[in-house]
């Protein structure tokens, strides 16, 4: 996949791209707004990560707007070191696809940028989630595996059913406290830990499968196989 | 001339120059008018007097004449004047002719000539210069009547009664002046203190507050309304003093950690394994350094009255239930009950990731400080009541509680009681919460509920208890001073 990173920081820029390349993606660098702008134009990418504040007259805001307004819907992660309340709902409300702060785990990044990724080939109107032998139905609500039902709580299915969706994929903590509840702060405790436990508890341990992965320092993965 | 002219201008510039100016100037003009009006009434009323026993003098008179003739008009006259007592009635008769009949006047003063008019004119009565009003009046055969009467008394009346009220100017001067005075020097006393307040905040001090009279009146109001912003100051004050300091010590105490962790890494690691090792664990250290760094700002954020633009009606039933059963998994990996009471619906008026983020840092302190075994409630209410209407969300929790010297302290920055040294936490989560309560204009207060806590946030149910801030923040700045004055009730443990 290639990944445009629009960043003024070099050292942070460098660190991003080296972990992106590691991590199997091309990228490529600009390093104020127009710059980026011109590239997003010109060529294809499967994701831009840009800065809020650059150097050069055209902050990020400005760039995602024009690229918006040029009908260019690659997806656009925030990063940023404006954390204040309203900063990320402007920057979502200007058509960016996710937020992240400064500082930042680069495993957090990776999984937020590959979600976006994904998000965009993903079926959305399916109606059956396959994943292995696990199988939900959305429209009945049910979820089986090797054909045997298991019974799970409405905020369970939607914990399997994002994880799910993200097979084979990282999923953060962040990630699912956003995605499954909705809460955008940090709950100090471990709450998704335990939540995750509890789901382990009803899909794997009864069938002794091991598919939620704990991924050492960054979050969760479902196992695709 | 300049100089004075200048000297003027520069008083009139002050507001209570003017006011008292204004004063003395509405004092004059009352008096004034007062003592023109004592002045008209009572000459005028006298006056009138006078013309109407003239008028009645000559009725009477007339009639006679209409009897008896001139003769008997003459004898009348000169009976009348035998049996004036007062000596004041003046009578004069001529014929036809112009001759002098009879009467008191020894001759027609020549002003008096049309009839129906009231003359007021000096004349000789009695062989002594007097003042009379005198009228005329002619008879049908052409004789001419005159009839007065000698209002000399009248005169020194009015003499009196000018001079009184010419003397009466100069107390009324000097009241005026004492007057203005005094107005000045109240406006300058009432406003002089909050003026001394304003420019030692100026300097750079935080004064003692404004005395208030008690009278509530407008000036305790403006001294109220000047103490609510005084409080407000101060709090951020103290909120930026806070940070600096939790900078200087509170931060320095991880960053130390990491920063000698790389170092000894640096030199001592003996294998790559060792040195990484070092490395992660210092990016741990870090990212609580970031996460106490995020937690700040929120709470500056919030303080300074961010995110009220992102305020709507919400219920808070299910925000609660939501986050009941977020923790409610946790409770139970503890061996702990979350308990949920709660009425619905339950409106509110305030920022839902707030509220949810105050809540969950609540429920997130009394699970970690609850027993095994215990039963931690979450319970939410309308207060019964309550106006502007409003409601509550308690957390209790049968911990050890915060002992009551404590409690004011609790929702200070970076405070940690002594039962808290050994869980994990930074101190700021019920800063935090005390701060969503202040953004909404609500209150937070600890209640020890032995055993146990209990964490009681209230919040406005609708935009109009919301926006009633001066009465819910005084209410809420009340409480917030107040903490060890928490309500005593059967919960208290005195």
């Amino acid at each position: 996949m290639r990944i445009l990173v629009v960043e003024d920081d070099t050292d942070v820029a460098g660190f991003v791209m080296k972990g992106l390349r590691e991590a199997g993606h091309e990228t490529a660098q600009a390093g104020n707004g127009a710059d980026g702008l011109s590239l997003a134009t010109r060529e294809p990418f499967d994701a831009i990560i840009l800065d809020r504040m650059l150097p050069g007259g055209m902050d990020g805001l400005g760039v995602l707007e024009t690229l918006r307004a040029r009908d260019n819907q690659t997806p656009v992660l925030f990063l940023s070191a404006m954390v204040g309340v309203d900063d990320r709902v402007r920057g979502l409300q200007a058509g960016g696809d996710d937020y992240l702060t400064k500082p930042f785990a680069f495993s957090e990044l990776l999984a937020r940028v590959e979600a976006l990724m994904r998000r965009g080939r993903a079926a959305q109107g399916a109606t059956r989630l396959m994943v292995g032998d696990l199988e939900m139905d959305l429209l009945s609500r049910t979820v089986r595996r090797r054909g045997r039902k298991i019974d799970l709580q409405p905020r369970e299915f939607r914990l399997l059913e994002f994880l799910m969706r993200h097979a084979g994929q990282v999923v953060t903590r962040t990630m699912l406290l956003e995605g499954v509840w909705d809460y955008h702060f940090d709950p100090q405790t471990n709450v998704i830990d335990v939540h995750v436990s509890r789901l382990r508890q009803k899909i794997d341990k009864p069938f002794d499968a091991a598919s939620i992965q704990t991924v050492r320092s960054a979050g969760y993965m479902l196992r695709a196989e | 001339m300049r100089p004075i002219v200048a000297g003027l201008r520069r008083m009139l510039r002050s507001a209570g120059v003017r006011l008292a100016l204004a004063y003395a100037g509405l004092f004059a003009l009352s008096v004034l008018t007062l003592m023109l009006f004592l002045w008209w009434a009572t000459i005028g009323l006298l006056n009138g007097q006078v013309d109407a026993v003239i008028r009645a003098d000559a009725q009477m008179l007339s009639r006679r004449w209409q009897d008896g003739g001139t003769a008997a008009l003459l004898a009348n006259i000169v009976t009348r004047l035998a049996g004036d007592a007062d000596d004041d009635a003046v009578y004069l008769l001529l014929d036809p002719s112009g001759q002098r009949l009879g009467g008191s006047l020894p001759a027609w003063p020549a002003e008096v000539a049309e009839e129906g008019v009231v003359y007021e004119l000096p004349i000789r009565h009695h062989g002594e210069a007097s003042l009379a009003r005198l009228r005329r009046f002619t008879l049908p055969d052409g004789t001419a009547l005159l009839v007065g009467r000698d209002v000399q008394t009248r005169a020194a009346l009015q003499r009196l009664l000018t001079n009184m009220l010419a003397w009466a100017l100069v107390p009324v001067g000097i009241l005026g002046l004492a007057g203005a005075l005094t107005v000045r020097r109240m406006f300058t006393r009432m406003t002089g203190h909050v003026t001394e307040t304003a420019a030692a905040i100026s300097a750079g001090e935080l004064p003692p507050r404004i005395r208030l009279s008690g009278r509530e009146d407008e000036f305790d109001r403006l001294a109220a309304t000047f103490n609510d912003l005084l409080d407000r100051v101060t709090r951020l004050m103290d909120g930026v003093r806070q940070v600096s300091d939790a900078i200087a010590h509170d931060l320095r105490t991880p960053i130390t950690r990491a920063r000698a962790r790389l170092e000894d890494a640096a030199v001592h690691a003996g294998s790559t394994a060792e040195l990484r090792a070092a490395v992660e664990r210092a990016v741990v250290d870090l990212d609580g350094v970031t996460a106490v760094f995020q937690a700040l700002l929120r709470i500056a954020e919030i303080e300074a009255g961010a995110g009220r633009f992102a305020f709507a009606t919400l219920d808070v039933g299910p925000l609660l239930a939501d986050l009941a059963e977020l923790y409610g998994a946790v409770a139970e990996e503890r061996g702990l009950t979350l308990a949920l009471q709660t009425a619905r619906p339950l409106p509110a008026w305030g920022d839902r990731e707030l509220i949810q983020q105050a809540v969950a840092n609540l429920l997130d302190n009394a699970i970690k400080f609850s027993p095994v075994g215990g039963t931690v409630t979450l319970r939410a209410r309308r207060i019964p009541g309550a106006w502007p209407e409003a409601l509550e969300i308690a957390v209790l929790d049968q911990g050890p509680g915060i002992p009551p010297l404590d409690q004011a302290r609790a929702t200070d920055r970076f405070f940690r009681g002594e039962s808290a040294r050994s869980t994990p936490g930074f101190g700021l989560g019920l800063t935090l919460v005390q701060a969503v309560a202040g953004l909404h204009g609500g209150t937070f207060r600890l209640i020890d509920a032995s055993p146990g806590l209990q964490a009681l946030l209230t919040l406005p149910a609708s935009r109009q208890s919301s926006f009633d801030t001066s009465e819910a923040r005084r209410r809420g700045f009340a409480a917030e001073g107040d903490h060890q004055n928490v309500p005593v009730s059967g919960l208290l443990r005195i």
